[in-house]
């Protein structure tokens, strides 16, 4: 018996890709020397710079892969690919554009009007505006067609009311506008994924109100918006009036696969290695095998999935499978260093890497939560299997 | 690496469903050798396949080798296909010809003299149904590909978990059949990457079967009223059990492409290979477990054939440098990068060249 369930596809990066990499390590390593940041762990959930958003705007690395004619780099997904991952790598600061520069843009000009996409995507692509992800709810969880935000249809458009959670990154300067998951027909319980449609709200409209919640390392990176009498004109639909299932599980396919699932603790890998150089002990050297083992084929994996991706292929359950197994290896990766590591930066709280550390550990539980519980990823698996 | 469309690929799958079945891999193992399933082997030239058409192959690429050998690892084959093509790699190394007979390597230190090779060497897979042994010698600066008939060894039968012959083999005053040196630089840890690499990708396609073996049963066995595949617990652990599967495979494609693309086992290649070896830790630590618990008892008899493919991981890791021997290797490597090196000797495998 021999069956090929899984592809994972070798990815060679064109010579513009390598090229481009050496720029943006250039540009990375002295933007570090020169303070124009501090690397951090789950830098693109939690390292918020609209200045730093801004300089990659500057060189070129925002909406790299969006058509020229809607003010985009046209470049390939694999330089996207080279950008993003020698950021998260470094540990630098990308929060800020990450969701606009990943999600929000495809979709905006995908699905967008002629008017409102020429007025939004010319400003990500500068590094000059922002968005947020309006899709969760206090009480939906992974359940996400129970969404009861609700927009009413009034004269010249829609009236929202209601309250979105965990909208990452939407109290941020620059951050103008929430793609948002409304209900815009009354709820069929036969029918849950229907009547529902996407929305582009301008954050700076009255009525709505973003209010920061700390996580638990007492920072805030994510919000409750609420949305009270909110005014949303008809050309800020997103495609089709009940058309907004479809679309968000397209934008969740785009968010699995991607390095920043495996890379988000890489930073303190890479600080630990300058002390574990001098202590090269056999379970140091066990340790440091293994994970970068697990890195190398995880990037294998995503990269193989990119390269699917540009074919215009969509290989679900090899992303799904990515995300579940990458997610869990950014929490071992630390466990792993910790067995490693001597006590006192395990116990300190001064200097780069006792801070990573414990960024890291108290980011991480979010890790297998984001973009899909890894439960859910499992029974998606286990359907594309055929078990389910 | 591909598998599909590809000639050789199909004819040894065919003749390894036809042939490779579950009471000729028992009878194996009780001591009956396969004589039709080698024969068939031989008949389609499979033995050949990673010898140059010059030193008497049949001139398929070494992809096509390693997707032959996944299949194999998949169908628990129980003869030395591996083993044979993994000589006939290492006597083509030296420019020397390879005649596709059953042959295996002993991997290990030996000596030659006045053409004489001395030495023993531990768990020689199916040396004691080889015509030939082919081992590499390393003396004095000279490093020199030997190939000796196995009858003339000493040959002491024992076996890994699986029950494949795994056997201790004395050289004594050998006399050496044919004898060549290598390209500059291939010396014995080359051997045993490339033995570690075979393990890998056959380990990988017996994964593979095991994984299916598990989709199968959970959705025929019924307990409290359904398919138990029906219950969440055993789609997660399936599911989990997909993950090592599918990055064992690419892990392991990972490595025999690093060796496809050099003229030898270069650093670069050296590297994906103990990546993969590492990696295959948790695959079948973690498969092999998740698939006994799906199959329940029924798949803890010897009359089920998920023990063929099971056993076989618990022996493969172990193979040509266990797992954690590997990690170990590639840890110090990695070490030797230092902190500021270790993101771009990762990144480099894929950037253009």
């Amino acid at each position: 018996m021999s069956v090929t369930r899984f592809r994972f596809p070798f990815v060679e990066m064109p010579a513009e890709a390598t090229q481009l990499r050496q720029e943006v390590r250039e540009f990375l390593t002295e933007e570090r020397a020169n303070g124009g940041y501090t690397p951090m762990a789950d830098c693109w959930a939690g390292g918020l710079s609209a200045e730093f958003s801004y300089k990659l705007g500057q060189r070129g690395w925002l909406g790299m892969t969006w058509d020229k004619k809607y003010g985009g780099h046209g470049r390939s997904f694999l330089e996207r690919y080279v950008v993003t991952e020698e950021m998260l790598a470094a540990g630098a600061p990308v929060m800020a554009h990450w969701i606009a520069d990943r999600q929000s843009g495809p979709q905006i000009i995908k699905n967008a009007t002629p008017e409102v996409r020429d007025a939004i995507i010319p400003r990500i692509v500068a590094g000059e505006c922002f968005c947020a992800i309006g899709m969760s709810e206090p009480g939906t969880g992974s359940d996400l067609a129970s969404v009861s935000t609700r927009a009413e249809k009034v004269e010249g458009g829609w009236k929202v009311n209601g309250t979105k959670l965990w909208s990452t990154g939407a109290h941020g300067p620059g951050c103008d506008y929430m793609i948002t998951l409304l209900r815009t027909s009354p709820l069929d319980t036969s029918a849950r994924h229907k009547g529902l449609s996407q929305f582009i709200i301008d954050l700076n409209t009255p009525g709505v109100d973003v209010r920061g919640i700390a996580d638990i390392g007492g920072q805030v990176h994510f919000n409750e918006t609420n949305f009270e009498d909110v005014f949303v004109p008809d050309s800020h639909v997103l495609g089709e009036v009940g058309g907004g299932w479809n679309m968000v599980v397209g934008e969740l396919a785009l968010e699995r696969s991607g390095p920043e699932r495996f890379l988000s603790t890489f930073i303190v890998l890479q600080e630990a290695m300058r002390l574990l150089v001098n202590n090269p002990t056999d379970q140091t050297k066990e340790v440091l095998g293994q994970v970068v083992a697990k890195i190398k084929t995880l990037r294998r994996m995503s990269l193989g999935i990119a390269g699917l991706l540009q074919e215009g292929s969509s290989p679900e359950m090899e992303a799904a499978l990515v995300k579940d197994m990458s997610t869990n290896f950014e929490r071992e990766l630390l466990e792993k260093l910790r067995r490693i590591l001597p006590q006192n930066v395990l116990y300190s709280s001064a200097g780069l890497l006792p801070t990573l550390l414990r960024e890291g550990v108290l980011r991480v539980p979010s890790s297998t939560l984001r973009g899909g519980t890894n439960e859910v990823l499992k029974g998606m698996i286990a359907r594309q299997l055929g078990i389910r | 690496m591909t598998d599909s469309d590809n000639i050789i690929f199909d004819t040894a799958s065919r003749i390894f469903d036809d042939l490779s079945t579950a009471e000729v891999i028992n009878e194996a193992e009780a001591g009956t050798w396969p004589e039709a399933l080698w024969q068939a082997i031989s008949e389609s030239g499979l033995n050949l396949t990673w010898v140059p058409e010059e030193n008497g192959g049949i001139g398929a690429t070494l992809l096509d080798g390693f997707a032959v050998l996944k299949a194999a690892g998949g169908a628990a084959l129980p003869v030395p296909l591996a083993e044979t093509l993994f000589a006939g790699w290492l006597l083509a190394q030296a420019g020397l010809q390879v005649n596709g007979e059953t042959a295996t390597v002993a991997s290990g230190e030996l000596t030659l003299a006045d053409g004489k090779l001395n030495g023993s060497v531990q768990g020689v897979p199916y040396a004691r149904n080889a015509k030939q042994i082919v081992a590499l010698v390393e003396t004095a600066g000279k490093v020199q590909v030997v190939q000796v008939a196995a009858e003339q060894c000493d040959i002491a039968e024992q076996t890994n978990l699986a029950g494949e012959p795994a056997d201790t083999v004395s050289f004594n005053a050998v006399a050496v059949e044919q004898t060549g040196e290598p390209g500059e630089g291939f010396n014995g840890e080359n051997v045993e990457a490339m033995g570690a690499l075979i393990r890998c990708v056959q380990a990988a396609g017996a994964l593979s079967t095991a994984l299916e073996l598990t989709i199968e049963y959970s959705m025929e066995r019924v307990q409290f009223g359904r398919a138990i595949g029906k219950f969440q617990a055993i789609q997660h652990s399936i599911a989990a059990f997909a993950g090592d599967v599918a990055a064992m495979n690419a892990a392991a494609d990972a490595a025999a492409e690093a060796v496809a693309r050099a003229p030898s086992i270069d650093h670069e290649a050296w590297i994906e290979i103990a990546t993969a070896k590492t990696r295959l830790e948790e695959a079948v630590n973690n498969g092999a477990a998740i698939a006994h618990q799906v199959h329940g008892a029924m798949g803890f008899t010897y009359e089920h054939s998920l023990h063929h493919v099971t056993r076989r991981l618990w022996s493969w890791r172990d193979e040509f440098g266990s797992d954690v021997v590997w990690a170990r290797r590639l840890g110090e490597e990695v070490l030797s990068w230092g902190a500021d090196e270790l993101w771009p000797r990762i990144t480099t495998v894929t950037d253009a060249r």
